[in-house]
């Protein structure tokens, strides 16, 4: 990775926020990227560590901006590759107080996705904005396309009696069919006696 | 035997494919934009596209270890349609991404007035992005179109290494060959191209900036036909070297041109093929 250079990058954007919207799209070939493509959920690439440094930026450069920072958000996102918008879903934690709710939206487009890597990188710490109802069909997504429940920010405070039933439910229906049921969502059930979980509820 | 096949329309085929793919050698592609077999009638529909291009294809290509390129542009057939060309405004936001090699499928479908200014518009655009332009040669009146095709170029002012002139036959190769521009064939199941007649064509002019593509889609094809002409040309006396040069080495000279593929390519290799170019740029 090119410290100087992103460095130079993030200077440049919070002093006119503008110039993320070419910045961002360039960043992996200019700045750094891990090589080749990789299917895997949560997989460390420094693109995407380079991404988020620029959104950081953003954020100090729209200070007191929300509704700006979060219309500059939304664009990146709506004109992302996919490389992009798993930066934007990832970067979110970071721009959390700034943007408020703002973002939830593009939560719910990731978790419509059927890209692991795009619905591991919207159950990060911002996903704590999700309604209950939400963020537990987002959690049973995981299941579904193989993404590793310790992606899940909060999972172990936030599981509740509600979540484990549909886990349950879902366990029950591959064992009914025959198929194993992923050692993620075992161990969820198992955590029953847990003394810190129900919160929600 | 490496393949790297430099025209394929993926978003049309299956997971089956991609897999049929990845066991006869095939490593990476790309899938130019182009028409869906059924018209758009608005720019979203290009948008939803373009995003499937970039995003969720990659993906799936991505499952089966093949590197997923592609090329962004509003084609020839609807350049023609006024509610699709307000399209080539958006195109800049997607031609400064990773994985898009080229600007591309340009060229003519009926030599129309409007698609000659939209090709002639998205060569500036390949112009100005220092991207490679993959350009579609008609079906109908292809020599003529072939010729247009060549003059808008050298107008343009573009170097005609940065151009692959796609979908030639024996008729239009050598006009192609003698500007300079890069020769693609597809080679289809019963149209267009079929591997013992490339194997005829590699041996009369060589291996030079020839690109062979299945050009599969949505129509009846092959994403097969890429290995299918290795063989052809392996038993045909060429060596595995030569087959290794058309199928992985020239698409890759020639896309690496736009300093966005997103291959591993092995250093020495690297240092040997594309001294000087900023393929994988800042990836040590
Ligand atoms: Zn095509």
């Amino acid at each position: 990775m090119n410290e100087s250079l992103l460095a130079e990058r993030c200077a440049e954007i919070a002093a006119d926020h503008t110039r993320i919207r070419t910045r961002f799209p360039a960043a992996a070939r200019e700045i750094g990227r891990t090589p080749g493509t990789s299917p895997e959920p949560g997989a460390e690439r420094v693109e995407d560590d380079v991404r988020v440094r620029l959104l950081v930026a953003l954020r100090d450069g729209l200070a007191g901006e929300a509704d700006a920072l979060s219309a500059e958000v939304h664009d990146l996102y709506r004109f992302g590759d996919a490389d992009e918008r798993r930066a934007v879903l990832l970067g979110l934690g970071e721009l959390g107080d700034a943007i408020g709710d703002r973002a939830v939206d593009l939560l719910h487009d990731a978790l419509r996705t059927n890209d692991p890597r795009l619905v591991a990188a919207a159950m990060g710490t911002y996903a704590a904005r999700l309604d209950p109802a939400a963020w537990r069909q987002a959690v049973l997504k995981c299941l579904f396309v193989g993404v590793p429940l310790r992606l899940v920010a909060d999972l172990d405070r936030r599981a509740d009696d509600e979540l484990r039933r549909m886990v349950a439910d879902y366990a029950g229906e591959r064992r009914a069919a025959g198929r194993e049921v992923p050692a993620d969502a075992l161990a969820l059930l198992s955590e029953h006696a847990h003394p810190h979980t129900s919160r929600e509820t | 035997m490496r393949i790297f096949d430099p025209h394929i329309h993926m978003s049309s085929r299956t997971t089956d494919d991609y897999e049929a793919m990845a066991a006869a050698g095939v490593q990476a592609l790309v899938e130019p934009a182009f028409w869906l077999g059924q018209p758009r009638t608005s720019v979203d529909s290009f948008v939803d596209y373009f995003d499937a291009l970039v995003g969720w294809e990659r993906f799936r290509a991505s499952q089966f270890g093949i590197a997923h390129h592609c090329t962004i542009a509003l084609n020839p057939k609807e350049a023609n349609d006024p509610r699709c060309t307000p399209v080539l405004d958006l195109l800049p936001r997607y031609l400064a991404k990773d994985g898009v090699v080229a600007v591309g499928e340009v060229g003519f479908d009926s030599m129309t007035e409007d698609e000659e200014k939209a090709f002639s518009h998205q060569l500036e655009l390949a112009k100005e992005f220092a991207l490679p332009a993959l350009v579609h040669t008609p079906h109908r009146d292809k020599l003529a179109g072939t010729r247009r095709t060549l003059d808008l170029v050298d107008a343009a002012g573009i170097e005609p290494g940065m151009v692959v002139v796609d979908h030639l036959n024996e008729v239009t190769v050598d006009v192609v060959d003698e500007a300079g521009a890069w020769m693609g064939f597809s080679i289809y199941p019963d149209t267009k191209m079929d591997p013992d007649r490339m194997v005829a064509i590699l041996q009369r002019r060589g291996l030079d900036r020839v690109l062979v593509n299945s050009a599969a889609d949505w129509g009846k094809s092959d994403p097969l036909r890429t290995r299918a002409t290795g063989e052809a040309m392996l038993a045909a006396g060429f060596t595995e070297d030569d087959v290794d040069r058309v199928l992985w080495r020239n698409p890759v000279e020639f896309f690496g041109q736009s300093g966005r593929l997103l291959l591993d390519v092995p250093e020495a290799e690297q240092g040997a093929t594309f001294a000087g170019n900023s393929l994988l740029r800042g990836e040590r």
